[in-house]
């Protein structure tokens, strides 16, 4: 075994060369709404099933994303890709509409970063030159597979999260210009810290994310401070709060922030924040992204959570492990 | 950071509903669908042939008719997250959970989608209710038998 502890070092400095967020009704009230690229008016079309709606918005995000790259979908090399509906069969939909070869990956809401880290790993061996990654979340099709249907009055709890609508992908490249590079990832250790609340998965996902950024920061000797954000996936306000006290660092209160807690404002509708695969990746591909070609980020840690759960293993009683992946990007000076 | 500190910042940072105010606005909400129901039953009761005891069958069903309406529209969701126990535990909540249910699996057609799944929710609370009228049965029968109370 090479001593990374689950750190690695990208030498080829794989990129991201552009992005494509493409997301739902709900989420045009979010701060972020002015960086996503398209907002659908609809959740699903007439005759259409959520399902059906949630590989389109895929489909969609993917085009955006090689059309702002200047590519064209032949040349992408592989499509990477993962969301949280059973057998993954939205992405997997969408991969047959692309027709580039494909790999479906499943890390919950953390299978954005999986995919963002595999395809750097084909990038940096060689074998790829365009890599489109990242992942998706569909609100109504996700209720209705892990809880309840979607019209049912079950009353939310205030540690609730809303599973965001949106698709982010992105397109990784070798050397691309005035783009952001990925220079590390971490690769997340599922953790379990006990809770058995499906209701609150702040608190559940809270232990992963600090291990994965605890290793990260000590892999590559680095502090909290030496980023300008430290952005974890959708631990929402109260998991974000654990989060902090867990790390009880003078620099976390600025520095560390989370996609989900601020993903609907202040809106107490949506209770704790947001969630989903697609909340990390619709935050990440978007705001983070357009802040780190404009310069205004220099060197930022990402770090997508994911609640391994399923229906079927709360109601057995089991506690929910989970698991967080990071990747490191920076941004060099221009020229 | 062992198990035992994490609890403790899982316990400080979660915040605790306000008790009084959940079961205030469980008794307004609930209050007000009985009242609504009430209402109904004085309607039947005054304008056609029912008495105080047939009432109630055609009460249930025009009360499951607007739940069926509510829930269709997306309001009945929008009540329930104020009322919470409130509109769970009258008629109208089962009729929520099974109107829900068929609407929410019309999507895998009507017999193995609607048909299949329209009792998932409510398919425990007809389960129990069964089974604590047959108990609640026996055991009036049984006291009945002994002489200890009558019909």
């Amino acid at each position: 075994m090479v001593n990374t502890f689950g750190t690695i070092q990208f030498k080829e400095k794989p990129s991201i060369a552009s992005t494509g967020v493409v997301v739902g009704p709900m989420e045009k009230d979010s701060p972020f709404a002015a960086s996503f690229d398209e907002i659908l008016p609809l959740e699903n079309e007439k005759d259409e099933s959520y399902e059906q709606a949630n590989t389109r918005f895929i489909e969609k995000a993917c085009s955006v994303t090689v059309q702002k790259g200047r590519e064209q979908m032949e040349n992408i090399d592989m499509f990477i890709g993962g969301d949280l509906i059973n057998q993954l069969s939205p992405t997997n939909f969408a991969a047959r509409k692309l027709a580039i070869p494909f790999l479906g990956v499943f890390s919950a809401c953390a299978s954005s970063m999986e995919s963002v880290i595999l395809g750097s790993l084909l990038i940096e061996s060689g074998n790829a030159k365009s890599i489109l990654a990242g992942a998706s979340s569909h609100h109504p099709a996700v209720e209705r597979q892990f809880r309840y249907p979607l019209e049912y009055g079950a009353q939310k709890p205030g540690t609730a999260q809303w599973t965001v609508t949106g698709a982010g992908f992105a397109l990784l490249q070798n050397h691309a210009k005035n783009a952001p590079i990925i220079t590390h990832a971490t690769i997340g250790r599922v953790v379990d810290g006990g809770q058995q609340n499906p209701l609150h998965m702040g608190a559940a996902m809270a232990p992963a994310a600090r291990d994965t950024i605890e290793r990260h920061l000590k892999n590559t000797n680095s502090k909290i401070s030496d980023y300008d954000v430290i952005m974890t996936g959708d631990l929402g306000k109260i998991g974000l709060s654990i989060l902090k006290e867990m790390f009880q660092d003078e620099d976390s209160g600025v520095i560390l922030q989370d996609a989900g807690a601020q993903f609907y404002g202040d809106d107490s509708f949506f209770n704790a924040g947001a969630s989903g695969a697609g909340c990390s990746a619709a935050v990440f591909f978007s705001h983070i992204y357009k802040q780190l070609k404009n310069g205004v980020y220099k060197r930022v840690l990402l770090v997508a959570t994911g609640a391994l759960l399923s229906p079927l293993t709360f109601q057995q009683g089991e506690t929910i492990p989970c698991i967080a992946h990071a990747i490191e990007c920076r941004m060099e000076k221009r020229g | 950071m062992d198990q035992k500190q994490f609890d403790k910042i899982v316990e400080r940072q979660t915040p605790k509903p306000v008790m009084f105010f959940s079961i205030l606005k469980a008794f307004l909400i609930g209050g007000a669908i009985c009242t609504i129901g009430q209402l109904i039953t004085f309607f039947y009761i005054r304008f056609f042939p029912f008495t105080e005891r047939t009432a109630a069958n055609p009460t249930v069903a025009t009360m499951i008719f607007i739940v069926m309406i509510l829930t269709g529209t997306g309001l009945y969701k929008k009540i329930s997250q104020v009322g919470g126990a409130g509109s769970a535990v009258p008629v109208t909540g089962f009729g929520n959970a099974v109107v829900s249910a068929a609407i929410e699996h019309k999507s895998e057609g009507y017999v193995l989608g609607v048909g299949g799944n329209i009792f998932k929710l409510a398919g425990s609370v007809i389960v129990f209710g069964v089974f604590s009228a047959f108990c609640v049965a026996l055991i009036k029968t049984i006291l009945v038998k002994m002489g200890v109370v009558s019909w």
